[in-house]
């Protein structure tokens, strides 16, 4: 079958990248601590995961995300219906929240670490002020983007405002919603990030910095593996969410196939 | 403010069986400063249970006419008068669109359903509601079909069963199967003069294509353009139940080339 094919194709093309990195380090005598071979990145990886060090940290970090990816998405969708809905939001507040989006936020982390501490709470609120554009934007689309003739339905049918609003616009809105929030858990990842190099006591960013001052750079290595493999699995938690809530999307069905 | 709240509309018709009176109806937009007449003077009567198609070239102003009389859009002058049948529970109107516009979330039996939902019917009745109709439409064991999994004629059935299910006393149906291809477009217009006569309701049916006017019509009005005025009203004597071949008939083609006639008098056919 071609999926097996393809399965025994992209672990075989894994191993060829990785024997290719380890013969080219090793023969070219890199030394470990600018690029290490991928055996001693795997030796760091399970030494962290052994001594409880990388999952306690990951679990820290995966926190702060999920809280921050959470109270983005809140903040963004609402001003989105928000601006949305009234003319006077989008005239009043939009431009400012258009400033304040201008302005490379991970600028603001040091200001956020000095207002919320050291703790969980400020690498939550820097993720969540990364997150929270895209999905505000998206949802302000969505939401304007409800077919017309649908809405002549519903007001010839003598709709509210809040039924267009709940039966047409909202359900209208979730794919672009969801497109918003495939971007939002990857920014808040980064936010949470950020918010650690800048001064933390746990977390795989915290941990990434002590690594760099110690010049452990097969540690380094591991530990962005780890986030990557996290971003990705987030990614994948919301193509699952995706799914289930645009099952009628047919452009849902077609994006999950194999080459 | 609906349609049933406005007391000028409620207001019985006199003298004549009228379902709809039109007088002296204009509509004016203003476009980038420039006054723009869509609609100059409209003087129309369409009597209970009449089926009147309109045609028309494009920009005649077919979609401001019913619009105005869904209440989506305001006269500039003029009056519309309905005369409301005795129950006010029943909608006044519904619509019918050009494709797409039925919801791609919902499953059939949902959007046949949604009109009743959007009138605050639970569940439960409004299921039982839709059920004849899904069935008169032909849609019976795609009840729980999603509209992506449909044909465009399969689309455009659920789009009229959920029109009819309101049960409102007026059809607007807006070139419902300007989208289709010509043999479901034939299909469909049988179904729908059997749903039709089944029913009796006042439709305004709104089309580009003359065959299709004079078919499903008891009367056909032909529009002119800017300002959209009516500049011919044919009545076609066909009996019903119409069955395609009435086509071949000298009514029909009479009908068909009087209408084109009047289109090429103005300078372009649209159809």
């Amino acid at each position: 079958m071609t999926s097996t094919r393809n399965v025994a194709l992209t672990v075989g093309l894994l191993c060829v990248s990785l024997a290719g990195w380890e013969g080219v380090v090793r023969l070219l005598a890199v030394p470990a601590y600018i690029v290490p071979p991928p055996s001693r990145v795997a030796v760091a990886l399970w030494r962290g995961f052994a001594s409880g060090l990388y999952p306690r940290h990951l679990l820290y970090t995966l926190t702060e995300t999920v809280l921050g990816f959470l109270l983005g998405a809140a903040l963004g969708f609402s001003l989105g219906v928000a601006v949305a809905s009234s003319r006077y939001i989008e005239y009043f507040v939009y431009p400012y929240i258009v400033m304040f989006q201008s302005l490379p936020k991970v600028a603001l982390a040091p200001l956020i670490v000095i207002w919320f501490g050291l703790g969980l709470a400020s690498k939550v609120v820097n993720a969540a002020l990364v997150a929270f554009f895209p999905l505000m934007v998206n949802t302000m689309v969505g939401l304007r983007s409800a077919d017309e003739d649908r809405v002549s339905l519903m007001r010839a049918l003598a709709a509210s405002e809040s039924q267009i609003f709940w039966m047409l616009r909202l359900p209208g809105a979730l794919p672009f919603v969801m497109a918003g929030l495939d971007v939002a858990v990857i920014l808040a990842l980064i936010g949470a990030i950020v918010g650690e190099f800048v001064g933390a006591q746990h977390g795989l960013g915290m941990l990434i910095q002590g690594m760099n001052f110690t010049m452990d750079v097969s540690g380094q290595f591991s530990v962005l593996l780890i986030l990557s493999v996290l971003g990705l699995a987030l990614n994948k938690g919301i193509a699952v969410l995706r799914r289930r809530v645009l099952f009628w999307d047919p452009s849902v069905k077609s994006r999950s196939d194999t080459p | 403010m609906t349609l049933a709240d406005d007391p000028a509309r409620r207001r019985p018709a006199t003298g004549s069986s009228a379902k709809v009176r039109l007088r002296g109806l204009s509509k004016a937009f203003s476009v980038k400063g420039r006054r723009v007449e869509a609609l100059a003077g409209i003087d129309l009567d369409i009597q209970a249970g009449e089926f009147l198609c309109v045609v028309g070239p494009s920009g005649c102003g077919k979609t401001t006419l019913l619009r105005m009389l869904a209440g989506l859009e305001q006269q500039t002058s003029g009056s519309i008068e309905v005369a409301r049948d005795g129950s006010s529970a029943r909608p006044l109107n519904s619509m019918v669109f050009q494709e797409q516009s039925i919801f791609p979330w919902l499953s059939v039996r949902d959007n046949v359903a949604f009109g009743l939902k959007a009138q605050g019917l639970g569940r439960r009745e409004r299921y039982g509601i839709v059920e004849p109709f899904i069935r008169k439409v032909g849609l019976t064991g795609f009840e729980d079909a999603l509209p992506h999994q449909l044909s465009g004629g399969m689309k455009q059935r659920v789009s009229i069963a959920r029109a009819f299910a309101t049960d409102p006393e007026m059809l607007l149906m807006d070139e419902p199967f300007g989208a289709l291809d010509a043999m479901t477009r034939e299909l469909m217009n049988l179904e729908l003069q059997r749903i039709w006569l089944e029913r009796q309701k006042t439709v305004l049916f709104i089309t580009h294509s003359i065959p299709e006017a004079v078919f499903l019509a008891d009367r056909v009005l032909v529009m002119t353009t800017r300002p959209g005025a009516i500049m011919d009203d044919v009545a076609v004597r066909l009996p019903r139940p119409r069955a395609l071949d009435a086509m071949s008939t000298s009514e029909f083609g009479g009908c068909v080339a009087r209408i084109r006639a009047r289109f090429n008098a103005q300078g372009g056919v649209d159809a």
